[in-house]
């Protein structure tokens, strides 16, 4: 146990480390592939859809038909002054698509290291029930291959014979083997993972290049990638700004020639791109790919980027109460002999009973027996018969040639029989039963030749640190509900000790489906993590279903985000990485209108100081000329973008603060921060231009 | 203190002492509970069977819609035709002409949009018959036509409401029946006893201490000039509005007209929060608009009190502050004071000759008309206000790593297109117009109109074009006070600020209706632990930060060639 514990600590850290070092923001092959891309993506074409960016591009344009025309006529200012504008406008434009392109080989990047996983293997392909050597790319979609101990599965498919035990740390980090067999929840087994005994026959459920994987690196590559709708939601409001931005700087010239300044076209295109929401602008596609990049980084594939940002907004989880909230299966925690019963004699039967039972909680008992206090060992007679349990009996046991008649079971049933023979029930006992179910925990009475000897009690174990993690979800706003198989009581106990908002107890599939659109129906968003077959429906239905990687092809299918990990507690970093990828759009544009301010007291009295002298009061900042402010301001406005790429791609730390404490902190940094810093960084620039010029 | 302080801040508290339980009364006649003015019922009740109304129909936000507009553009033509053939009709006295096509264009326009920018003087260009029952009828359903679409928003705000938003005949007699009407009266009687006309006869004529005849025109101006304050409508009897003697006779009457002004605007956020049940929101959007009106009103009356520096400058001092343009019984400080006033109300009626105020007057008056929301005009300021809210609930929702979501609704791409465009038109439309303006003027100085453009001008440079940019911001927040430097009745100011008005009356209505009738049939979300609350200071200050940035951003340029450049160029 400890040491089990120990281990998963040990890879968990492992793990860890592997990630942090692809979070190297800039590896050298990224940045250089990144740089390339970003002059393609500067094709009008490609640019379009994004509006700010593109009248950037367009303003550029016309700067270097000024820039040229400046060679022959210096009515518009030297040249050099133009062309330093036109390089500045270029550059703007070009960090924008870098961002983007950057974000673009981050994600693929990481989508290769999982696709290297699934290179080009052999395959044993079963033809008419013949074998045939086979390349992997070569399966299609409903072939039939067999995989032996050794081999490395090919294509991710779903075993249709056998069992075998799988290696899947290429795809999950985790060392320890897992268990896949046909039928059943866990038939599932991806490409590139390694079977490390016996044999399965597989069958192959995606054709090749539609694998999540792919469609994921489709995502990332954009050539599939649509707008969420916050997405569109977004740009509208920042296409808005740029149309009131046009607005004021075209009909600026009339204001200027009544006022008799003349103001250069460099002057106006400045003032423009420095007004208009660049910095957000130029970075809203690379945050968004970043949220996918970073779902994946958390070896979760989205099918789409529109559940990365459904999931910043769930309200409810559905969550397993099995190896979620509780470590596996219930465990037997201690043994209550009835009076005159000692507790050895007692242990020694509970044990005797559950050593040919194969349930968990049957080999905990044996567990706790050998080795708890009493320490018994006993071997199972030569000649017993080992009575099953059954839905109507309720109980099981071991019948031994000697003669003794253990049974172990609910305690009503057990009863009965104890009853039936003509004994009585024990009041201590009974006294025992009612303690440690209003525990949360189950008895199992237990008897021998129909007379009650004790009782034991199981316990659940509450995966350590689960409520902290139910506590964070709380303060985003998220309620938890757990699922489970238990009785009510049971269930209340557990959900109130891990801390759980709610309980669906005795829960049969349909109960999951059914509390999904009841939540629903109430406005909520619900999401929920599956395996099973039977689970599909429900992870259709909930606004973001989580299928484990190891489950069913049908669960898969269903969900719109596979976890890799099949780590039921991963939705709560999902929910988290949500709402990164909201924050980080709000505050950049938050940041980027706030910076208006400070360019606004570096161009406009720059713009009319020469004209109109009274205007200098406005010159605030104190800068250098109208000719060292304006390139200040458009320089800052161009190197901000690439300082703030390692923030777009990471995203803003989302603080479990509550939503008003959050919206104070941001609006303090990025919203005051956003009017403040651009007054420091274009006298700074201004400084250094100023020498310059 | 100074007692011209205690009388503005007087004039201030009042207003909001009496603004609270007026807005609990209003959100009672909407809800349809008891009040003491259930006697109007019959009333009501005969105005619909005269009409044929069921004001118990539930309308969707498109039908509410399509009643406002229909029944507006009936009231244009019948105003437009009155005032084209108002000498050859009924009550005038005076025997006044009628107005010329382009005036009675923008007159209508501007009547029907409780703009009332008034390019005529209602001595010498209206007759009894168009002031009392065109232009004073328009002061009643114009303004009662901006509540009932605020109450159209209101009640698509409530929980769980889905495309019934009640009737909108129901509404619209409703404001006149149990609100305008009765607090107009009030302030009517009030104007009379103090020696505001109410009279059907014409001119009196008197002769003067030098000896010479004057001609003084009357009316029954008192009951017009109380809707004109409380119906933030503006337009008043006389062409000097309520710096003259009889529109505002004495210190007590510029009390009560004042609180007019701001009255129903303030009492209809309080409504808002009674009507909700949100009480706290109520006061978090009051507070909002508290400090923006505040933010004017300081450097306003610090700079008429303090005086002109030009003048200062000669050597001569100003004891009384500056006092060019403003009547001795207001004083500098109540001026000012309603100079702000009556620009964030959309009111634009004025005490004084805006004209002549300091440039950070004018700026702030300019300002709060580009802005158009800090109380705002009956009605349509909140709707305006509704649209600032959206944009940062929107902001902020992203902010926190939420989708956004106002008053348990999502608000996505189809709202945020309506909201940024309704943001967008105000600059559009003053930019624009002014740039127009600019550009004539630059180029065609003396074209051979009417009224050359060289002659718009009382004022040469910063002032000049202070006075046209005023004129476009005025007409776009549908305000109606105007510089009186400029020579507006002619065909290019009646038509270009015609347009103005009408389209800065109508969308921005428009827009506001729509989208929280498309949100008010979108699911609901009750509110959980994540929801961002709409109700606290924090928000309020995320309101405060997108309206102010995105009307100081849109119009810094535009206010720095003018008052900025005249306040620096004086100092």
């Amino acid at each position: 146990m400890e040491r089990g514990w120990g281990e998963a600590r040990k890879q968990k850290k492992i793990k860890e480390i592997m990630r942090s070092n692809q979070n190297t923001l800039f590896q050298g092959d990224q940045v250089r592939e990144a740089f390339s891309q970003s002059f393609i993506k500067l094709n009008p074409r490609l640019l379009f859809r994004n509006p700010v960016m593109f009248t950037v591009e367009i303003g550029a344009a016309v700067m270097l038909i000024v820039t040229i025309f400046s060679l022959f006529n210096k009515g518009q200012g030297s040249f050099g002054y133009n062309l330093t504008i036109f390089i500045i406008l270029f550059l703007t434009v070009q960090f924008a698509t870098f961002a983007e392109a950057i974000a673009e080989a981050r994600g693929k990047a990481q989508a290769e290291s999982l696709r290297k996983t699934r290179e080009e293997t052999p395959a044993r392909l079963l033809v008419n029930g013949k074998e045939q050597m086979v390349m992997s790319s070569q399966l299609k979609k409903g072939d039939v291959f067999i995989c032996e101990t050794g081999d490395n599965i090919p294509t991710d498919g779903e075993i249709i014979e056998g069992i075998a035990t799988i290696d899947e740390s290429a795809i999950t980090g985790e060392s320890a083997p897992v268990i896949r067999e046909s039928g059943g929840d866990k038939s599932s087994v991806t490409g590139g993972t390694k079977v490390l005994s016996d044999r399965i026959k597989v069958m192959v459920t995606t054709q090749p290049g539609e694998s999540f994987l792919d469609k994921m690196i489709a995502l990332v590559e954009g050539a599939s990638r649509q707008k969420t709708p916050n997405e569109i939601a977004l740009t509208i409001l920042l296409a808005g700004f740029t149309l009131i931005f046009v607005i004021v700087c075209v009909t600026l010239k009339p204001f200027a020639d009544y006022a008799n300044t003349p103001i250069t076209i460099a002057a106006f295109i400045s003032l423009f791109v420095c007004l208009i929401p660049t910095t957000i602008g130029g970075l809203l596609s690379a945050i968004g790919i970043a949220g996918m990049d970073r779902a994946l980084r958390a070896n979760v594939i989205t099918k789409s980027g529109k559940a990365v940002e459904t999931a910043g907004d769930l309200d409810t989880l559905l969550l397993d109460k099995t190896g979620t909230i509780t470590i596996g299966n219930r465990k037997a925690t201690n043994f209550y002999p009835t009076e005159g019963i000692s507790e050895e004699d007692f242990v020694t039967a509970c044990v005797l009973s559950s050593l040919a039972d194969e349930t968990p909680e049957g080999k905990s008992i044996v567990e706790l027996g050998e080795q708890g206090k009493t320490k018994v060992s006993v071997k199972v007679p030569e000649g017993s018969a080992f009575i099953k349990f059954t839905a109507e009996t309720r109980s099981s046991g071991l019948d031994t040639p000697g003669g003794l008649r253990i049974r172990k079971g609910a305690f009503d049933s057990i009863r009965n029989i104890s009853i039936k023979a003509g004994n009585t029930f024990p009041a201590d006992v009974e006294e025992n039963v009612k303690v440690i179910a209003s525990n949360g925990g189950t008895p199992l009475v237990v008897s021998q030749n129909e007379k009650i000897l004790g009782v034991i009690e199981l316990q659940d174990i509450i995966k350590p640190g689960i409520a902290e993690r139910f506590e964070r979800l709380r303060k985003m706003g998220v309620k938890t509900v757990m699922v489970t198989g238990d009785n009510p009581l049971t269930a209340k106990f557990i959900a109130n000790k891990a801390g759980v908002d709610d309980f669906i107890a005795e829960a049969k599939p349909e109960d999951k489906m059914n509390y999904i659109k009841k939540e629903q129906q109430g406005g909520k968003l619900v999401a929920m993590m599956g395996d099973g077959t039977n689970d599909a429906p429900a992870l259709a239905q909930a606004d973001v279903g989580v299928a484990m990687n190891s489950g069913t092809q049908a669960a898969k299918e269903a969900g719109n985000m596979v976890d890799l990990d099949n780590d039921p507690t991963k939705l709560i970093e999902i929910v988290e990485i949500g709402k990164q990828l909201l924050m980080t759009r709000g505050t950049l544009t938050t940041f980027s209108i706030a910076n208006d301010v400070a360019k606004y007291f570096a161009i406009v009295p720059a713009l009319f100081m020469v004209s109109i002298p009274a205007l200098r009061a406005l010159n605030i900042m104190d800068l250098h000329s109208p000719q060292s402010a304006i390139l200040s301001a458009v320089i800052f406005n161009a190197i901000i973008i690439p300082m703030l790429i390692p923030l777009a791609l990471k995203g803003v730390e989302y603080k479990p603060i509550g939503a008003s404490a959050l919206l104070r902190r941001n609006l303090l940094i990025y919203g005051l921060g956003g009017i403040l810093i651009p007054f420091i960084g274009i006298k700074l620039i201004d400084l250094v231009v100023g020498i310059l010029i | 203190m100074n007692t011209e302080y205690v009388g503005i801040i007087f004039i201030y508290l009042a207003t909001v002492a009496l603004a609270i339980p007026l807005g609990k009364y209003i959100a009672k006649v909407f809800k349809g509970e008891k009040t003491w003015l259930d006697f109007m019922a019959p009333l009501e009740r005969l105005i619909f069977k005269f009409s044929g109304i069921d004001p118990n129909k539930e309308m969707n936000w498109k039908q509410h819609l399509k009643a406002l507009l229909t029944v507006n553009f009936i009231w244009l033509v019948y105003t437009f035709f009155c005032l084209l053939f108002q000498g050859k009709l009924p009550l005038n006295p005076d025997h006044n002409p009628s107005q010329t096509p382009d005036l009675a264009f923008n007159t209508a326009l501007s009547f029907v949009t409780n703009t009332n920018l008034q390019d005529y003087s209602g001595e010498s260009l209206a007759t009894y018959y168009t002031q009392l029952f065109v232009l004073m009828f328009l002061h009643f359903v114009s303004a009662a036509t901006g509540i009932a679409a605020m109450m159209v928003v209101f009640k698509a705000m409530k929980d769980k409401i889905t495309d019934k938003l009640g009737n909108f005949w129901d509404y619209l007699v409703k404001s006149i029946t149990r609100l305008l009407l009765p607090l107009s009266f009030v302030v009517a009687v009030i104007l009379a006893f103090n020696g505001t006309p109410t009279s059907y006869k014409g001119k009196d004529t008197v002769i003067g201490l030098q000896g010479d005849t004057v001609h003084v025109s009357r009316g029954p101006a008192a009951a017009m000039i109380a809707i004109k304050q409380t119906g933030t409508n503006g337009g008043g009897w006389f062409g000097t509005n309520s710096a003259h003697p009889f529109e505002n006779p004495n210190y007590v009457t510029n009390i009560v007209e004042n609180i007019s002004i701001l009255l129903i605007s303030i009492a209809l956020v309080f409504a808002l929060g009674y009507y909700l049940n949100k009480k706290k929101l109520a006061w978090v959007i009051f507070g909002v608009m508290t400090v923006g009106f505040l933010l004017m009103v300081f450097p306003s009356v610090t700079a008429e009190v303090g005086g002109n520096p030009a003048i200062a400058h000669m050597g001569i001092s100003q004891p009384g502050g500056s006092m060019e343009g403003k009547e001795v019984r207001f004083g500098p400080a109540a001026s000012a004071y309603w100079g702000i006033t009556t620009t964030v109300t959309s009111n634009g009626s004025v005490n004084a000759m805006h004209d002549s105020m300091m440039p950070i007057s004018g700026m702030a008056q300019m300002f709060d008309m580009m802005i158009n929301s800090f109380y705002g005009g009956v009605g349509v300021g909140y709707l305006n206000f509704y649209i600032f809210i959206i944009i940062a609930v929107f902001i902020s929702g992203l902010m926190v790593g939420r989708t956004p979501e106002f008053m348990g609704r999502k608000i996505e791409a189809r709202e945020m297109k309506i909201a940024s465009l309704i943001a967008l038109l105000h600059p559009f439309i003053i930019l624009v117009g002014t740039s127009l303006a600019t550009y004539v003027l630059v180029h065609f100085p003396n074209v051979g109109w009417a009224t050359k453009p060289s002659a718009w001008l009382n004022n040469p440079t910063y002032h000049g074009f202070t006075e046209m940019l005023y004129q476009f911001a005025s007409s776009a927040a549908n305000n109606g006070s105007g510089y009186a430097g400029l020579t507006a009745n002619n065909i290019f100011w009646n038509v270009s600020t015609g347009l103005v008005i009408f389209v800065g009356r109508f969308f921005p209505i428009i827009g506001p209706v729509a989208i929280a009738g498309i949100l008010a049939n979108k699911k609901f979300i009750p509110e959980s632990a994540g929801t961002l609350k709409t109700d606290t200071a924090t928000f309020g200050i995320m309101i405060f930060a997108v309206i102010f940035i995105v009307a100081a951003l849109s119009f810094f340029p535009a206010l720095t060639l003018g008052p900025i450049a005249e306040h620096f160029s004086i100092k």
